[in-house]
This record gives structure tokens, C-alpha cells and sequence, in this order.
């Protein structure tokens, strides 16, 4: 098949960027959109242009580090599916494709497709833990944790941390992203001891980032790749406010 | 001679034992003692928050843009412990068995006991620092049966173990970024060792944003950089992965254990063209239930439900019927493509087999098999189109784990003093064949329990040693190495990517030191390989400037790919015996089993670099078994 792409260009940090115009002919179908890039990249390199840099390493969904706009949309057309797990059959012969990075303030754009997600860590090291040593636990089948409260903090859990909830949020909020380690740890029993202290420090952190306000569009959730549900922005706010109260 | 400094005594008794003599570092003293690890995955966030944690200085080098990315995420299956939550008849003597009968008697028996001991203890840390793992209703933690092994021992997260487990080590690692103890760089990568006075002092990276190089001093550096097995370009790994970190410590001094001993596992995605980047894994966890099976008949057509059971070749169960489709990696890859070369494949490429879960659905009901395997269903789905509820999946063997690295010693110490190797860049536990499950456990167990008292060991005499000062020559040498390295890279100004020579390293690989090897093939591939690398230093192409550039970041680990590659090769080679993955046609039974030879090769390969210029040099380290012995490995 044959595809025209739009793909967003940019030097550095402080260059200006626009979006440059490509063509490729005989795709096929089975590859995947990566792969798609890797085949224009190859034709750059041939014609002796810079290739288009982007994010990417696992290839399989699970690692996070993959992510752009495709026509408008984070990771693609196909629900709950990372931009590397798209593939080209999911378009149309000679379709045109608009491919941008993930934008939002907090995620200043390093060079063409690459972002700078450094944000996501801080908020984690701001209490997205547990607070345990090596060498403190205790024998794991002590406490029996019911299996759907385990399955719950799973679904949490299960965040790649990829920032598709941040791109496709018009407030750019992390509060899918960050409700979800919230309601991951605080779900498990021995997660609720720094249930307060936590929510506060990573709310705050959050802000400090450069995040906006969860407006509850729930976009975040209809694009997240690992289904997240926006229930957790629910308990976030629960546990925030109940640690303000408490707090006093 | 290797001396691996194994404690002498019961097996049983060798860890308390090491563990009770080790030299230990004051807690005061060690905020003025640095270490340097590199990698982020299991083995490098494990033993970088727990140094942390004990009030060492650390820092944390990745080149993803995150320490949460390391290929760890992406296990699948689970991680083995011996619990004896089933009341199965497990114990640590029974894991330690298990592993070393899967690796075909080619590890040691004090390290292995040990990795077996430790077991448990990791399930406990994960479960306190949160890792969901499956449980049953009654709340406790639940397990699953892996191949080459007749008990449940395995712990598992959904079909995302990998991932949780490394979000566990990873918010430790966070934890202590936050309290201070752990620098982290991420988006750097490691590009030499600097040795001085015959010690690791340090490591020069280079910063992927910017391009600057950058010195590093510590009094001991890890390598937990992963697995090599991306040098097969199609592989299951991710497609940073890379040999650079262990390769460049090689050249300076450290030597590679057993490099050519690479798992290839039975169940990934078929290739389906050229332009194919990597292998998707299906996890092993899915030969519980679902059966592997090729038509009897030769070029078969018929689409796979409409094959009646009489005409389908249930290969595993008929060759190998006390473990069937649970017989252990080597086997069941080295069986899947006796019957693809046979011409028995199926798939457009004719280069796969049938795993089929119409009995298990039959048996178990469509929900039980949803539940255990939905997110892998969904997967095959995503990226193949077909819907595996109703129709078999098809699958073939990759490139998957490297059981050889680093030679390490029973501290994890290089041949360099003060460099210590963690995690799957080491070579220690799994012989010549990894079990299922066993490598996210080693990566843990090295980080978490035996490398804080190994190092301290090591780290206990260097507090004399004062601050290291990176304006040293050893330093300024180290540097400039990396700085003419990558100048070269640049000004070869040729017409081929990087990729190019990548793949067809690859090929090359694949086909004559993969599966099967033979000396000729081996030969063959050693000077295809050094013709590859003139090629290479001729005709590569890197186009764009010194700071983000991804072409120069390949061309860098293809051009140590292309000397790993030839080592590989030249241990393949040495090894003139069949052993787990390494299958020598020369040396099989009449059935096609691999035959070891314990008179010849009981012992594992190490070898030191010589210069560009001259072949490897090859020193053995005894195996002794005290307390097994070596029989002959049957899953019949
Ligand atoms: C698809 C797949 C599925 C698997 N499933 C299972 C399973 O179910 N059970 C099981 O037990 N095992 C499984 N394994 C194996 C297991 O996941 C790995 O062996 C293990 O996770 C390796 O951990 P590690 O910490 O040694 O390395 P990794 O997690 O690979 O981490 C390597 C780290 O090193 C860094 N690094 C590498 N090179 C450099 C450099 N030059 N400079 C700076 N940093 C560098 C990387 O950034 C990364 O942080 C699987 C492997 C794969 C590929
Ligand atoms: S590359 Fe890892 S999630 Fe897409």
C-alpha cells in the first residue's frame, strides 16, 4: 500500500519545528507502525537525510517508551493499543497520516518525535512507593489479601506509564497516571499505612510539574492502552481529600 | 587458574556460611563509599535501591528514558520460588535439582543451591513492596507449573510478572532517588570501564540527549545491563538491548563465560517478512494448557480445524510423554525445528507450529482459559489478526536468553576486581539450558540478597582508597577511547545503515550458531563475520550530528556485536560436545537428543580478550559436582 505521511520535525529543544511532508509506496499491510518508520528511516538514511527520531523499545506494548499522535489521536485509531502494536492494515491505501509527539508542558519535546517524560519519575519519587527495606518482609502468606482486591490493585498496577492520558487530556493532567499508582498501593493492605502522606506528596508533585486540573472529559481513560479506568481519579480525590482533612 | 572462591562445606550451609565471615562496612562509613550500576532492570534497581537503602552512594545509569523501561517489563510467565504453597513435594533441594538437570550439569552446584535458597525470600519483598501477584480465593498467593519442572512453583502477575515485579524494584529504586542516596541517569549509556591500578574506578557514558561524554568514578562499578540475544537481530528482546556494556568491560579485562550458550525459545511469533523488527514472546506459561502440534501430513494446506485428530503430530507428547509439552526450552525448540526442517511447518513461511487450546477450552470452559491467558490472547490478536479462541495459534522458536555473560565468581566479582556483573550479564546460574521463571529470580536474587553482602566484602577494604578523582589519566584514556570510537563511526561516511550489517549478522547467526551447530558451519561463520566487520568499518552510514542521534547509537552496538558474534562462534566452536542449547550435530544419539560429554567438557568456558588482531584465549574453570551427579538428561 501506499502512504502519505505528515510527520512533525523538529531539531532540539529550542528549535521552532514544523511538519514535513514524506511518501512511502509498497507498505505492507502486516507491518507493523514502527516498522513503517524504520522503512522511511532506512529511505532517509539512503537519500542521506537525518532519520526521524523516535521513542520506542520493547515493540510490544508493555515497556511505555513508544507514543505519538497519530491523526489526532494518542497511539492511533485502535483502542487500548500502543502506537507499536498498531499496524498498517488498520489504514487505507494511499491514506494520509499526521504523525506529532505527545505534547504537554510537562513533556517539553527533545527532538521530532522524542519527549521528555522525566515528570512521570518525579511524581513516583515523590511517594508512589511503598516504604519497606530489602531484607524487612514478612513471609508473604501471612496476610491474605482477598483476590479481587488483588486483581483490583492489578488494574491499577498495570500502567505503562507511556503519558497517552497526559497528551490526549486539554488540561494536559497526570491524573489518570498518577490516581493509578494511588489506588494500586493504597488498595492493598500494606499500602494504607502512608496512604495520606502519599496522596498529599504526589498531588502536590503533580501540580508542581506543570500538570493541569483534572477536568473529568475522561479522554485520558478512552485512550489509555491498558484500559485504566478513570474510577481511580475517583479514589485519588476521595483519598486527597480525606488526607486534607485528616491532616488538621 | 578460574578460581570461583565457592565456600567449602555442606551445600546447604555455604551461603549462611559466606554470609556469616564476610567483611561488613560501617554503617558511617558508607556514605563515602560510590558505586556505579548500570542497568535499571531487576538486577540493577534491586541492587541499586538496596545499597541505597544501607546508606551507600549510588548511581543509576539506563539509556531508556526511564528506569521503568528496562526489558524486565517485559517478562510474561512468572518468577519461580520454592514456597511449597502446593504441598507438592517442592524444597529448595528439589529447585536446586530442577535447575541444574535443566542446564545439563553445566553450572555450579554452590551458586545455583543458592539461587534456590533465596528463593523465597523474594516472594515475600515483592508482596511488601506490593507486586499484584494471582491469588486464590481464599486470598492466598497462588501458582502456576513452568516447563522442565513437575511441581507449581511459579508466582505470576497475570501475564505481566516482568512488569510488576520491575514497578516494585523500580518504586524502591524511586524511593531512594528521593532520599538522596541514589543519583540516576537515565538516557546515558555506559561505553567504557576505566580501570586503574587493576581495579574498576569507574565508567565513561555518554549523554544520549546531548552527546557530551561524561567521567564517572566509584569503588565499584555493576554491570546489570541484560541480555545480549537482540545480536540474532530477531529476537524477543527489546531493541535497545545490547552487549556494549559487558563487551567494552571485556576488552578491558573481564572475561565472557559460555557466550555462545543462547536459549532460543520454543513459543514466540513467527517471522512473516523482511521488514520485521523483533519476535514477539507468547509465554511458556500457555504449554499448561494448550497443545503443540504439526499435520502428519507433509506441506499439509488444510487450514488447522479442519485437520482431524488422527492427522495431527502431537511431536512434544509423543517423543518426550513424562513431560510432553512442558519438556524444557532446548527440547521443545530443537523438536519444533527437526519437524519446520523436516517440511512439516505450517504458516505462510511454512516456519511454524500449531499451539492449540480447543481441549483446554473444551476441558476448562472458554472464561477459566480467559482468565488465565486473556491479555496474551489479546496480544496474538493485535498483532497476527486471528482469533486463538477459535483457532490455534501458530509459533516458532527466537532468539530469547543469553545463559552466557560475564564470567563472575560466587561473590558476582568479574575478573576485574571490583567489577561485579549481576542479573542475565552474568553467566552464573543456569548452565547450558535456563528453566522458565528462573531468570527474573536470578535478576532479584542477585540484587536484592547477594550482591549487598558480596560487595561490602569487596567494598570493605576500599574505604582506604579516599574519593576517586576522574581527572586521572586512566580516566582521560577511557575517554578518549570512546571519543575516537565514535569520531570513527561518524567519518566512515559510507552508503549502508546500521541495520543492514545487524541483520545480517543475524542470519549468519541464526543459521550456523543457533539451534544446531556444526564445526564446519562454525568455521564458515567466523570468517563471514570478519568479512561482515571490514564491511562494516568500510561501508556504514551514520548520518546526523553528536547529540540524539539513534543511527550512532546502533552503529556503536553493532560494531561490538560484530566481534561478540565471532567470540560466539569460537566458543560454539571449542565446545565439542552437546549440551542443552548447544547442540552439536556432531554429537546426538540416534533419536537426535543432545550428548554431553562429562569425560572432556564438565567444565565452563572462559574467555580474555587478546586484541583486535588475535584470536580469543580460552581459560576452564572446573566443574565439580559433590553432591549430584550428572546423569543423562531425560524428559522421555
Ligand atoms: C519477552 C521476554 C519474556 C521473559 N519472560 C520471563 C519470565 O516469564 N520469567 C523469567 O524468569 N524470565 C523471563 N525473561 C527473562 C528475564 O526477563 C530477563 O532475564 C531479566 O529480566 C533480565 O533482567 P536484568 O535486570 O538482568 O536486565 P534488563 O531488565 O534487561 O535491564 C538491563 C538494563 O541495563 C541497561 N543497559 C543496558 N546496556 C546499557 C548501557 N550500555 N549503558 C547503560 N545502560 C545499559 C538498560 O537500560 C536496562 O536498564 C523474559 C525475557 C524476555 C525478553
Ligand atoms: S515500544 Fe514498548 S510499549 Fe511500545
Amino acid at each position: 500500500m501506499r502512504i502519505r505521511l505528515k510527520i512533525w520535525r523538529q531539531e532540539n529543544q529550542q528549535d521552532p519545528g514544523k511538519m514535513v511532508n514524506y511518501t512511502l509506496e509498497d507498505i505492507n499491510p502486516h507491518m507493523s507502525f514502527l516498522e513503517m518508520l524504520d522503512t522511511l528511516n532506512e529511505q532517509l538514511l539512503q537519500d542521506g537525510t537525518r532519520p526521524v527520531e523516535f521513542d520506542h523499545d520493547c515493540r510490544e506494548g508493555i515497556c511505555g517508551q513508544c507514543g505519538v499522535m497519530i491523526n489526532g489521536r494518542a497511539h492511533g485509531p485502535l483502542a487500548n493499543t500502543t502506537t507499536c502494536q498498531l499496524h498498517m492494515r488498520t489504514f487505507t491505501d494511499n491514506e494520509e497520516i499526521v504523525i506529532e509527539p505527545f505534547r504537554a508542558t510537562a513533556f517539553p519535546v527533545k527532538c521530532d518525535l522524542k519527549i521528555d517524560r522525566t515528570a512521570f519519575d518525579r511524581v513516583i519519587q515523590s511517594g508512589g512507593f511503598i516504604s519497606v527495606n530489602t531484607g524487612q518482609a514478612p513471609e508473604a502468606n501471612d496476610m491474605a489479601i482477598g483476590s479481587p482486591t488483588a486483581e483490583a490493585a492489578f488494574d491499577a498496577a498495570a500502567c505503562i506509564g507511556c503519558g497517552a492520558c497526559v497528551a490526549v487530556c486539554k488540561n494536559s493532567s497526570a491524573a489518570l497516571f498518577t490516581s493509578a499508582k494511588i489506588s494500586h498501593l493504597v488498595l492493598l493492605p500494606q499500602g494504607k499505612i502512608e496512604a495520606q502522606e502519599r496522596v498529599r506528596k504526589m498531588v502536590d508533585q503533580m501540580d508542581k510539574e506543570g500538570f493541569g486540573h483534572c477536568s473529568n472529559t475522561e479522554a485520558c481513560e478512552a485512550e489509555c492502552p491498558q484500559q485504566i479506568s478513570v474510577l481511580h481519579i475517583a479514589r485519588m480525590n476521595y483519598e486527597y481529600n480525606k488526607a486534607q482533612v485528616l491532616k488538621k | 587458574m578460574l578460581d570461583a572462591k565457592i565456600p567449602g562445606g555442606p551445600l546447604e550451609d555455604k551461603w549462611s556460611y559466606y554470609k556469616a565471615h564476610a567483611k561488613l562496612v560501617n554503617p558511617a562509613n558508607r556514605k563515602k563509599l560510590t558505586v556505579i550500576v548500570v542497568g535499571t532492570g531487576l538486577a540493577g534497581s534491586s541492587i541499586a535501591a538496596s545499597l541505597g537503602e544501607m546508606g551507600y552512594n549510588v548511581k543509576s545509569f539506563c539509556f531508556q528514558d526511564s528506569p521503568r523501561r528496562a526489558h524486565s517489563v517485559a517478562a510474561q510467565g512468572g518468577v519461580n520460588a520454592c514456597k511449597n504453597y502446593k504441598n507438592d513435594g517442592d524444597s529448595v533441594y528439589r529447585m536446586f535439582y530442577d535447575t541444574i538437570k535443566g542446564g545439563d550439569f553445566r553450572a555450579r552446584e554452590g551458586n545455583v543451591y543458592r539461587m534456590a535458597e533465596c528463593s523465597a525470600n523474594l516472594i515475600d519483598q515483592a508482596v511488601a513492596q506490593g507486586v499484584p501477584f494471582g491469588r486464590e480465593y481464599g486470598g492466598y498467593l497462588n501458582n502456576r507449573s513452568f516447563g522442565g519442572v513437575q511441581v507449581s512453583r511459579t508466582f505470576y502477575a497475570r501475564g505481566q510478572t516482568g512488569q510488576q515485579l520491575l514497578l516494585g524494584a523500580y518504586q524502591a529504586l524511586m524511593r531512594q532517588v528521593g532520599a538522596g542516596t541514589v543519583q540516576l541517569f537515565a538516557r546515558h549509556e555506559m561505553l567504557d570501564l576505566v580501570v586503574a591500578g587493576g581495579k574498576a574506578k569507574g565508567v565513561i557514558v555518554r549523554n544520549m540527549d546531548t552527546g557530551e561524554l561524561e567521567r564517572h568514578g566509584a569503588h565499584a562499578v555493576v554491570l546489570a545491563t541484560g541480555g545480549f540475544g537482540k545480536i540474532y537481530y530477531l529476537s524477543t528482546l527489546a531493541m535497545g538491548c545490547n552487549g556494549s556494556a559487558i563487551w567494552r568491560a571485556h576488552k578491558r579485562g573481564a572475561y565472557m563465560a559460555n557466550p555462545s550458550w543462547t536459549q532460543i525459545h520454543p513459543t514466540s511469533l513467527p517471522q512473516s517478512g523482511e521488514y520485521q523488527s523483533k519476535l514477539t514472546l507468547m509465554s511458556e506459561s500457555l504449554r499448561n494448557d494448550g497443545r503443540i502440534w504439526v499435520p502428519k501430513k507433509e506441506g499439509e494446506e488444510r487450514e488447522p480445524n479442519q485437520i482431524p485428530e488422527e492427522e495431527r503430530d502431537y511431536y512434544l507428547e509423543r517423543r518426550y510423554p513424562a513431560f510432553g509439552n512442558l519438556s524444557p526450552r532446548d527440547i521443545a525448540s530443537r523438536a519444533a525445528k527437526e519437524r519446520i526442517d523436516a517440511g512439516y511447518g505450517i504458516g505462510p513461511l511454512k516456519n511454524a507450529v500449531y499451539l492449540d487450546f480447543s481441549k483446554a477450552i473444551k476441558d476448562q470452559g472458554e472464561d477459566t482459559i480467559r482468565k488465565k491467558y486473556g491479555n496474551l490472547f489479546r496480544m496474538y490478536e493485535k498483532i497476527t489478526g486471528v482469533d486463538a479462541y477459535k483457532e490455534p495459534m501458530r509459533i516458532s522458536p527466537a532468539a530469547h536468553f543469553s545463559m552466557g555473560g560475564l564470567w563472575v565468581d560466587y561473590e558476582l566479582m568479574t575478573t576485574i576486581p571490583g567489577l561485579f556483573a549481576l542479573g542475565e550479564a552474568n553467566f552464573a546460574d543456569h548452565g547450558a539450558n535456563r528453566l522458565g521463571a528462573n531468570s527474573l529470580l536470578q535478576a532479584c536474587v542477585d540484587g536484592y540478597f547477594i550482591a549487598p553482602y558480596t560487595m561490602a566484602n569487596y567494598l570493605a577494604d576500599e574505604i582506604k582508597a579516599g574519593p576517586i578523582d576522574v581527572r586521572d589519566a586512566p580516566f582521560a584514556a577511557a575517554e578518549e577511547n570512546v571519543h575516537q570510537q565514535l569520531k570513527r563511526l561518524m567519518g566512515i561516511q559510507g552508503n549502508l545503515s546500521a541495520d543492514y550489517f545487524h541483520k545480517t549478522l543475524g542470519k549468519i547467526l541464526y543459521d550456523k550458531c543457533g539451534l544446531s551447530r556444526s564445526k564446519e558451519g562454525l568455521e564458515a561463520a567466523i570468517k563471514e563475520i570478519a568479512a561482515l566487520r571490514e564491511e562494516f568499518w568500510q561501508r556504514l552510514y551514520v548520518p546526523g550530528g553528536y547529540a540524539i542521534n539513534t543511527e550512532l547509537e546502533k552503529a556503536g552496538r553493532v560494531a561490538d556485536y560484530l566481534e561478540l558474534g565471532e567470540l560466539m562462534c569460537y566458543d560454539a566452536l571449542a565446545r565439542d560436545e552437546s549440551c542443552g542449547a548447544h547442540f552439536r550435530v556432531e554429537h546426538q544419539t540416534p533419536e537426535g537428543e543432545a550428548m554431553r560429554n562429562d569425560q572432556d567438557f564438565s567444565f565452563i568456558s572462559a574467555w580474555e580478550w587478546e586484541g583486535a588482531d588475535k584470536p580469543p584465549l580460552l581459560h576452564k574453570e572446573p566443574l565439580h559436582f559433590e553432591f549430584v551427579t550428572p546423569t543423562v538428561r531425560s524428559y522421555k
